[in-house]
């Protein structure tokens, strides 16, 4: 369309006056009240620069549009638009936002189409003289309540989706959903038993971050624990804070809700396909805000029922584990990955400090074992160095520490069993 | 007595002392750009980490200092203050008036200014560095959670607010009582209606933010419980009452904006202004909802479903006056006699750009929609466009249009279209493509990201060092403008323009107005 | 229109500035709280009141059964173990239920919490009612001590039919510095 060349004669199609002085050959009736001449007259060249100008403004919607199209047909994920999701909700929200998008680009097509016919034809270098109408009640009565009446036909379906978001009753399962500087804790909700709690971390390596390894596929968008969730069941969501406000967001499921230390926010989700889905934190909440991502699996009801027991065995297993007693190495591969997951971010990758004080050779890693034990446990009130005690098992919390104070050049040779953990959080 | 009316006094002491609107008007405008310079420098080190995932520049806790210091400094220092310095400049001589109503108060609101923001900028060298959480503050991010130089932050908003209260209180008082006999209300000048408006919401809600930001001090340093659940507070309630704010706020920074938009376009058409009287109720209007709509920025919060559905109707009737005045300029401008000076180019950019803007507003507005958009990036590109290309175009044509008047000069028209066009492409390259990553889920106030957003990151960030380089061009005409142009000295710089400041001498001399000009009964509003 | 003064600048501004002061009073004496009122009032937020319920005369809805959740958070860096003894109920409208949340302090020092309760849905707040709770006071705990934390409470029979599930949700503060020396009663 932009190669098209536009005709150097014109078919004159107008019928009666002209309204546009200073065109050569017309009359010069000024009935200067009239807008829109573009609806008495219209030639083909005019017609064809309008279209081509039309085209340029429209092509970013177009853009889209195509996207969404190519989505439909099974292509990869949308960069340019929102995606329509796995759920009955989202498919709502994405329909609602591509018909609002229609109507702001049908009606801008218009009023910028106006626009840029007055840039071209009303110019003083073309001699033209100015009209001197300034005013015309009719018209501005008119162009206030047409769109009134727009907006109220947008408001109905957002009305009735916006009621579909806020039912959140009768769901077949509940995850307490818990933000924390800089993480997500999912506990599963349990009537008759133990619920299954865990952290999920961000996984993607620092190396990555920082660039000294290149990144992959779905750099800042891993986690160590994702969320499991059976398909076709309707989950309830509690979502609350430990620290600041956070926001819990999943663009597929298209649940977003603000996650506020003291209280407890709902919302819910049913999705229809299985799959890897994607999320970030959605309000500023400190230094790693971009670095607290969300993964969802929605997996079959008889695979979520294996997971859910294999993390119930998992529990038991800890339980067994922290009756055991770990030689130093395993205790040291264990802690390596307990520190690269929750002390890395603040305490640096060599323990060189950061955010948090520095643990190679400080008073704390060299110094009396059951104060080190203390810090890492119950934390340290007024400052950033959380309680840890609730938030790993004893296994992992003797492995942590016991990482801690053989490396970075520490070597205390001390050694820290989960009995150790037990006992000291016991007094 | 004596005739005490010589010109300017010398020296230093002439800007510090000064009760002249003129002198006050140029200090506030040079300010108000070294803080736009300011404000876009942190946003250049933003879009410089942003360039590529991966942390290349500066860390996280940094970044959002950066973030955090961008939005303060770019609304509480630049925009606002920059139409500041045009009311002073133009509102007595748009009215018939000598000077503003309160001269040496004039004389304080400016200077309180230039110390604040050495505080605010200062932060950045504290233990514990700046503010790093967001213009908007949240609490317990910035109450329990916030480095020491909170205070600091919170003292200096406290300066500015009182600033910004007295200027408006200035504005009032001299529209009120100061115009010249014969210049009724809806004579008045489209731009003097917009900023009498927008010093009334000023008045109204300045003083909310400085609730907010006492409450947060109490918090912090007097044991209350305002946003702590702890103490039977509510983080939520920081965002009722700082959204309360800051609602209002934001069209406090596009009411100016409209009215220099409505001075300049019917000048460039050689045509009056379409619709006058609908323009000042539609601005009125504005004025009003703005009132009740300010949990629209809170739609993901936890409100009931009643007080979404409020807060989304209200917000969306914001839709109707605007597009009243969208309406009424393109109707201005049809069968006019355009051309296109640099002001007006700005001014149409304007018009394209932020009814865009406007666009996207509406589709935020829509609640259950908003779920998938707030806290993105679409969020980032719908200000950006209504501010940027809003506010900061509308101040540029503004300062194109009048500063022949100012200084007696004219500008380089070739830099000036020049500057224009590189503003034009730059600013849409920024943030056009933000919306596309907002739509794909990009979250903001984050320093790095995910692969997918690779691409239109990173010519997000060209387009802003292209418009960020552009406005050392503007910087450039302007100076080389008042200190070498081409002088002009009819009243009327731009044949089409009207109003009693195009009455008068060019440069207008340092006292004008000093008895009041006769207004013509006949003669309609400028 | 009242006239403050002659002269119409100084009126105007004393006009104003009387709105500035005023709008500044209006954040502390009214939003705070018409907010707090809002919030208690509408169970907005899921807050519920701080007051013990007085318990009127009322009947036992048997015709349905609501289950009651509850669940347990520690705020910031909280080091008590907290938790409820049980974590659902299935409960009548009208009648009176008892439960008891375990508490201990593993610290050697004394500490004081202060728990905060919310309820899901919002909107079952306000039908939520508790007579006893622990919440209602601060709870000071000696070092390594422990203790069982009772919470008696009736669901409102006028509870919409609709709801057929609530969570109440505690979240433990660490109160010690603020501590006023108000003492649980028991």
């Amino acid at each position: 369309m932009p190669l098209l060349r536009c005709p150097r004669k014109s078919l004159w199609l107008g019928l009666g006056e002209t309204d546009v002085p200073g065109l050569p050959g017309r009359g010069d009736n000024n009935n200067g009240s009239r807008l829109g001449g573009l609806l008495y007259y219209m030639e083909t060249r005019e017609m064809c620069f309008e279209a081509k100008r039309l085209f340029r403004l429209a092509l970013g919607p177009v853009l889209m549009l195509m996207s969404a199209a190519a989505l439909a047909a099974g292509a990869e994920v949308s960069q340019v638009n929102m995606r329509p999701g796995v759920t009955e909700v989202g498919k709502e929200i994405y329909d609602l936002h591509m018909i609002i998008l229609w109507i702001c680009t049908i009606i801008g097509a218009g009023v910028f189409g106006v626009m840029f016919y007055s840039i071209i034809y009303h110019r003083k270098s073309k001699g033209v003289v100015p009209a001197t109408f300034h005013e015309s009640t009719k018209v501005e009565i008119a162009w206030t309540i047409v769109p009134f009446f727009i907006l109220i036909g947008m408001a109905v379906p957002a009305t009735s989706t916006l009621l579909n978001i806020y039912d959140n009753d009768d769901a077949d399962m509940d995850v307490l959903i818990t933000g924390y500087q800089w993480k997500w804790k999912y506990e599963y909700l349990n009537e008759n038993g133990e619920n299954v709690t865990f952290f999920s971390n961000l996984r993607t390596p620092q190396n990555e971050i920082y660039n000294t390894e290149s990144k992959g596929e779905h750099y800042l968008l891993e986690v160590d624990e994702p969320l499991v969730l059976p398909k076709d069941t309707k989950v309830r969501f509690l979502v609350t804070a430990n620290d600041v406000i956070h926001s819990w967001w999943v663009p597929d499921l298209a649940v977003k809700k603000d996650a506020i230390p003291g209280f407890i926010n709902e919302a819910w989700t049913r999705t229809s396909q299985e799959g890897i889905y994607r999320g970030q934190c959605a309000e500023l909440c400190g230094k790693d805000h971009g670095f607290m991502p969300i993964v969802v699996n929605v997996v079959s009801q008889g695979e979520y029922d294996e997971w859910l027991s294999g993390k119930q065995a998992e529990a038991a297993e800890i339980k067994e584990l922290m009756a055991q007693t770990f030689t130093l190495d395993e205790l040291m591969e264990r802690g390596k990955s307990v520190y690269d997951r929750s002390c890395l971010a603040c305490h640096g990758a060599n323990g060189e400090g950061g955010l948090g004080n520095a643990i190679a050779n400080s008073a704390v890693a060299t110094g009396e074992l059951g104060e080190h034990l203390e810090i890492g446990i119950n934390g340290v009130p007024g400052t950033a160095m959380q309680a840890f005690g609730g938030q790993m098992n004893d296994v992992d919390m003797a492995a942590v520490i016991t990482y801690q104070r053989n490396a970075f050049g520490n070597n205390m040779g001390d050694m820290v069993q989960p009995i150790d953990v037990y006992n000291h959080k016991k007094g | 007595m004596g005739d005490h009316h010589h010109g300017p006094a010398k020296g230093l002491g002439r800007w510090l002392f000064t009760t002249n609107h003129k002198d006050i008007g140029t200090m506030y405008l040079w300010f108000s750009f070294a803080m736009f310079i300011l404000g876009g420098f942190f946003a250049m080190v933003i879009r410089a980490e942003l360039f590529q995932p991966g942390m290349q520049l500066v860390e996280p806790a940094f970044f959002n200092q950066m973030t955090t210091l961008h939005g303060l400094v770019m609304v509480f220092g630049a925009i606002m203050p920059s139409f500041v310095g045009l009311a002073n400049w133009l509102i007595p001589m748009m009215i018939g008036a000598p000077d503003m109503a309160l001269p040496r108060m004039n004389n304080w609101s400016f200077w309180i200014l230039p110390p604040t923001f050495l505080l605010l900028a200062s932060t950045l060298f504290m233990e514990g560095g700046a503010p790093a959480f967001g213009w908007t503050f949240y609490a317990p991010l910035s109450t329990t959670y916030a480095p020491p130089s909170v205070t600091f932050f919170i003292f200096s908003v406290h300066v500015l607010g009182l600033s910004s209260i007295m200027g408006s209180i200035n504005i009032i008082a001299t529209v009120m009582n100061m115009r010249a006999p014969g210049m009724t209300y809806m004579k008045m000048p489209l731009f003097v209606w917009t900023w009498l408006i927008t010093a009334f919401l000023l008045v109204a809600v300045m003083p909310v933010l400085a609730g907010a930001v006492t409450m947060m001090l109490m918090d912090i340093h007097f044991g209350t419980s305002f946003f702590s659940a702890a103490g039977g507070g509510d983080p939520v309630l920081f965002q009722h009452v700082f959204w309360f704010f800051g609602h209002p706020e934001v069209y406090i920074i596009i009411l100016p904006a409209f009215g220099v938009v409505s001075q300049i376009i019917p000048a460039f058409s050689r045509k009056p202004l379409f619709g006058y009287d609908s323009m000042v109720y539609a601005t009125a209007s504005i004025a009003f909802l703005s009132f009740i709509v300010w949990a629209h920025h809170m739609y993901t919060v936890g409100m009931p479903v009643a007080g979404e559905l409020f807060f989304m109707y209200a917000t969306m009737l914001i839709a109707v006056p605007t597009g009243v005045k969208v309406f009424n300029w393109i109707s201005t401008m049809w069968r006019g006699a355009l051309s296109f000076e640099t002001p007006m180019l700005f001014s149409i950019g304007f018009l394209v750009l932020f009814t865009i803007g406007g666009f996207t507003g509406l589709m935020l507005s829509i609640a259950p929609s908003d779920f998938q958009y707030h806290d993105s990036y679409f969020v980032v590109a719908h200000f950006h466009y209504v501010m940027v290309a809003g506010a900061v175009f509308s101040m540029t044509a503004a300062v194109y249009f009048w500063l022949p008047k100012w200084c007696g000069k004219m500008y380089n028209e070739t830099m000036g279209k020049t500057h224009f066009w590189i503003s034009f492409v730059g600013f849409n390259l920024a943030f056009f493509p933000q919306h596309f990553v907002g739509l794909a889920g990009m979250p903001r106030r984050i320093p790095d990201y995910a692969l997918q957003f690779a691409d239109f990151n990173m010519m997000s960030s060209i387009g802003a060092f292209i418009y960020g380089a552009s406005q050392i061009m503007f910087l450039y005409n302007v100076i080389a403008t008042i200190v070498s142009g081409t002088p002009v000295s009819d009243e009327k710089v731009w044949d089409g323009a009207e109003g009693l400041e195009w009455t008068l001498p060019t440069p207008a001399p340092y006292h004008t107005f000093e008895t009041p000009p006769k207004i013509d009964p006949a003669h309609a509003h400028s | 229109m009242i006239r403050v003064s002659a002269n119409p600048t100084i009126d105007t501004v004393i006009k104003l500035v009387t709105v500035a002061v005023a709008m500044f009073a209006f954040v502390f004496v009214v939003m705070v709280p018409l907010y707090d009122v809002l919030c208690d009032a509408l169970g907005i937020n899921g807050k519920t009141s701080g007051q013990a319920y007085t318990s009127v005369q009322a009947e036992i809805d048997e015709s349905r059964l609501v289950t009651v959740q509850f669940v347990a958070t520690n705020n910031e860096g909280m080091p008590w173990e907290f938790g409820p003894s049980t974590t659902a109920m299935k409960v009548h409208p009208g009648a009176v239920n008892d439960t008891v949340f375990y508490a201990r302090n593993p610290l050697p020092r004394a500490m004081v919490a202060q728990a905060i309760p919310s309820v899901s849905p919002a909107r079952a707040a306000e039908y939520f009612h508790k007579t006893e709770c622990f919440c209602f006071n601060q709870q000071p705990l000696e070092g390594q001590a422990e203790a069982d934390m009772p919470l008696q409470f009736i669901i409102d029979q006028d509870l919409p039919r609709d709801i057929k599930t609530i969570t109440l949700s505690y979240t433990i503060f660490d109160v010690t510095d603020m501590a006023n020396g108000a003492v649980a009663a028991r």
